[in-house]
């Protein structure tokens, strides 16, 4: 019997007798609710606090991402796509530039590969911090959000020093990245390797043995592996149930079969083992942050040489954000007309990419991104297509919140780690 | 098993197959498709068992109009293989797989929402991202992005796309 | 210790102004401004982050750049225990009856801040999906534009929000 069918069969006329009716109470969670990691709607259906049912009702940040890029350049689709999952907005434009260069058949130069798997790994921890904030917040260890959000801070000040924003950067770019580390971009890294591991030390010591999480996530919201592969679950979550599936191990792309990681897996399941699944890969990502620091001490170019690809552009990062570099600017309105028309046709029309369709999977904070693009030739994507790690891991909630209570639900949905951007697209 | 003898081994039961960018890509008709997907399941060379993505493109003025399309992975075997199936303007309908992959459950719904295609023997097809009640198949290139005009200061910007390029 | 004030706001009184306390009369000028100084002091924001901005607001509301300096870290979960809506993200069509019930059910006074381009204005998503602006569906107090907003920026916007209560008279 679906939901609607109890809400539709239920008997509410009042009882002649006066004698006290059983029935299961279906109440609703969300859209705004502070615990529900964004906009997400549960229908639960509970006999007193214990559920009985679950079903998740997605769509209200639907924002049309997938039809906006068939409007818009292939260049111009980095910024739609980077927005999705707005976590993790390095792993959309990774995905989706390694899905145009599978197209047009070229390869980003070794520093770009480089410059892509580091700041996908800083993301990465800032996504896990992220995760561990709100987690530990809607669980009521409030502290935890102050401490990752301090974290946070740090790595956002490093993007922003590179790339000119704290989220939702466009700076991979078909053809590499736009621009290179800054000055003692490096170093700044460096200091945030050197206090990192601490910090994550910290964070273990407050919660790993704490009674009161270990009482709240241990044996909550099982998902055996056999469950999590048919309901497409990928990421920590599958890890978590002893699965050692990773795309970056399976099948690499950017060079990381060259890096040195593990991957990190627990067996029982839970919401604690998915906990430590991503404090370890934080760990792990430290490791590969610095693996690149060591590649990057040989300068490179960063985007191809290419011109009908390349972004045109050399772009610096100024007092007010990102943008093109005094001397670019005087070069093309001063020195060459044909940089002009070039930079002109470039930004207005763009790359023709030929034709064809490819799928390419990378490894977000929360499973397999994958993106099925479509060309028909022109200078504008025919189709984009983002598989959300979010979107199918979400349906093995109602698996894994049945016969548990009203509270594990908030442990579960944190423990999966949404991002409703991704599912809504 | 790299992407050629992949290609081998699909062909023996379904010859339609192409190799592009290292990629294969295998056509099956409507009525074979459950088929085909168990084939590809059990069959122990292949061992295609986890569907990553359902769905569609749309290309008008073609005959099929439309390709469902499916991303199988094999999680022993790490290949991938693509799955599509064409379907004709006026019997926009497919069998559902939820029946084999229990994860395409919200991708066919997902995949009606945007393109109207009808999978029959899904256990509850609504919409999903699009508010109930919706009228139209938004991601179909037939419909209209749908922006507002732009008016500031005596300023008119039409939406993206009604500009001329 | 000398204040800093932000340019733009107001530090003394003007001739027309004292000349309107004069005519409306010292006690109720006076209870006025005491009103408006207690509301601005601390206003406690309804959760509604949807998107992107949602995270900036936050960090916001973090450590690092602590919105409890204005007594505004602790955001109800409740509407009907709030009095500002920091509309953060793009609002979808399906999310924008839940915004009008939300709004509708926090409690007079209330004000809405509309935190980044989607919500300002639709942002770069100019489509079927999106709702090209929240003020066609709340009145608006201040729009803080960014793609999101740097949380200086918000707290800026913040700001001016309450300047504007501090200085607009309710007992009219």
């Amino acid at each position: 019997m679906t939901l609607d069918d109890a809400i539709g069969t239920a008997d509410l006329s009042p009882s002649s007798t006066g004698e006290i009716r059983q029935e299961t109470m279906v109440i609703n969670m969300g859209p705004q609710h502070p615990s529900t990691h964004g906009v997400l709607r549960l229908l639960l259906e509970l006999d007193g606090e214990t559920v009985l049912a679950c079903e998740p009702i997605v769509g209200y940040l639907h924002t049309g991402i997938e039809k906006n890029t068939e409007y818009r350049t292939w260049q111009q689709g980095v910024t739609f796509v980077t927005r999705a999952d707005y976590l993790s907005p390095f792993f959309n434009e990774v995905g989706y530039c390694l899905a145009v260069e599978k197209l047009l058949g070229i390869e980003a130069p070794p520093r770009a590969q480089v410059l892509r798997v580091l700041f996908c790994e800083m993301n990465r921890i800032a996504s896990h911090l992220v995760w561990l904030a709100t987690s530990g917040l809607e669980l009521g260890a409030v502290s935890v959000m102050l401490y990752g959000f301090r974290e946070r801070e740090q790595i956002l000040d490093i993007f922003e020093a590179a790339t000119g924003l704290r989220m939702n950067h466009a700076y991979v770019r078909i053809g590499g990245v736009v621009m290179d580390l800054p000055d003692r971009g490096a170093d700044r890294i460096g200091d945030f390797l050197t206090m990192m591991p601490g910090r994550i030390d910290e964070y273990e010591r407050l919660l790993t043995k704490n009674p009161i999480w270990m009482q709240r996530n241990i044996g909550v919201g099982p998902l055996g592996a056999a469950d999590a592969r048919a309901l497409g679950v990928t990421g920590p979550v599958l890890r978590a149930a002893g699965v050692p599936a990773d795309v970056r191990r399976d099948e690499p792309y950017c060079g990381y079969e060259t890096y040195e990681f593990d991957v990190v897996t627990r067996d029982s399941g839970d919401c604690f083992a998915r906990y430590e699944v991503r404090i370890g890969e934080m760990r792990q990502s430290l490791k590969l942050v610095e693996q690149c620091l060591e590649r990057l001490r040989e300068p490179g170019p960063v985007m191809v040489e290419d011109p009908k690809v390349r972004w045109p552009a050399q772009l610096e990062v100024g007092p007010d954000g990102i943008g093109n570099s005094a001397r670019y600017i005087e070069h093309i309105m001063e020195e060459s007309m044909e940089a002009l028309i070039h930079h002109f046709k470039m930004v207005t029309e763009g790359v023709s990419v030929p034709s064809g369709e490819v799928y390419v999977p990378v490894e977000s904070p929360r499973g397999e991104l994958g993106f099925y693009v479509v060309s028909d030739g022109g200078n504008r994507p025919y189709r984009v297509r983002m598989r959300d790690p979010s979107f199918a891991n979400l349906q093995a909630v109602p698996q894994m919140v049945r016969g548990g209570l009203v509270a594990d639900v908030i442990a579960v949905i944190s423990s999966i780690d949404p991002v409703l951007g991704g599912v809504d697209r | 098993m790299n992407v050629d003898h992949l290609a081998e081994r699909v062909r023996r039961s379904h010859p339609d197959v192409v190799v592009a960018r290292g990629e294969a890509t295998v056509l099956v008709g409507r009525d074979g498709l459950l088929e085909a997907l168990r084939t590809f399941r059990d069959d122990e060379e292949l061992r295609l068992d986890f569907l990553a993505s359902v769905t569609a493109t749309d290309w008008p003025g073609r005959d099929p109009r439309f390709r469902v399309v499916y991303e199988l992975l094999s999680a022993e075997h790490h290949h991938r293989l693509r799955v599509k199936v064409g379907l004709p303007e006026d019997d926009v309908r497919v069998p559902s797989v939820t029946g084999l992959f229990p994860t395409a459950n919200w991708h066919e719904r997902e995949t009606y929402d945007f393109f109207g295609v009808a999978f029959e023997g899904h256990p509850n097809l609504r919409r999903i991202l699009l508010p109930e009640g919706w009228e139209g198949w938004p991601l179909r290139k037939t419909e209209e992005l749908g922006g507002v005009d732009t008016r500031y200061h005596g300023a008119f910007i039409p939406p993206v796309d009604r500009r001329t390029r | 210790m000398p204040v800093e004030r932000l340019e733009g706001f107001r530090t003394g009184k003007t001739g027309e102004e004292s000349q309107e306390e004069f005519e409306r009369g010292l006690l109720m000028t006076t209870l006025d401004k005491a009103v408006s100084w207690a509301r601005k002091q601390s206003m406690w924001p309804v959760t509604f982050g949807l998107a992107c901005c949602a995270i900036e607001m936050m960090a916001t509301g973090a450590g690092d750049y602590d919105l409890s300096r204005w007594g505004m870290e602790l955001f109800r979960a409740s509407p009907r225990q709030a009095d500002l809506m920091i509309v953060a993200g793009r609002v979808s069509q399906k999310m924008a009856p839940v915004l009008r019930t939300i709004y509708d059910q926090m409690p007079e006074p209330k004000w809405v801040i509309s935190m980044g381009v989607c919500a300002s204005a639709g942002g770069m998503f100019t489509n079927y999906a999106v709702v090209q602006g929240v003020d066609t569906i709340v009145p608006v107090d201040i729009y803080v534009p960014g793609c999101p907003p740097k949380p200086e920026m918000l707290m800026y916007g913040i700001l001016r929000l309450h300047e504007k209560v501090r200085t607009e008279g309710r007992f009219k």
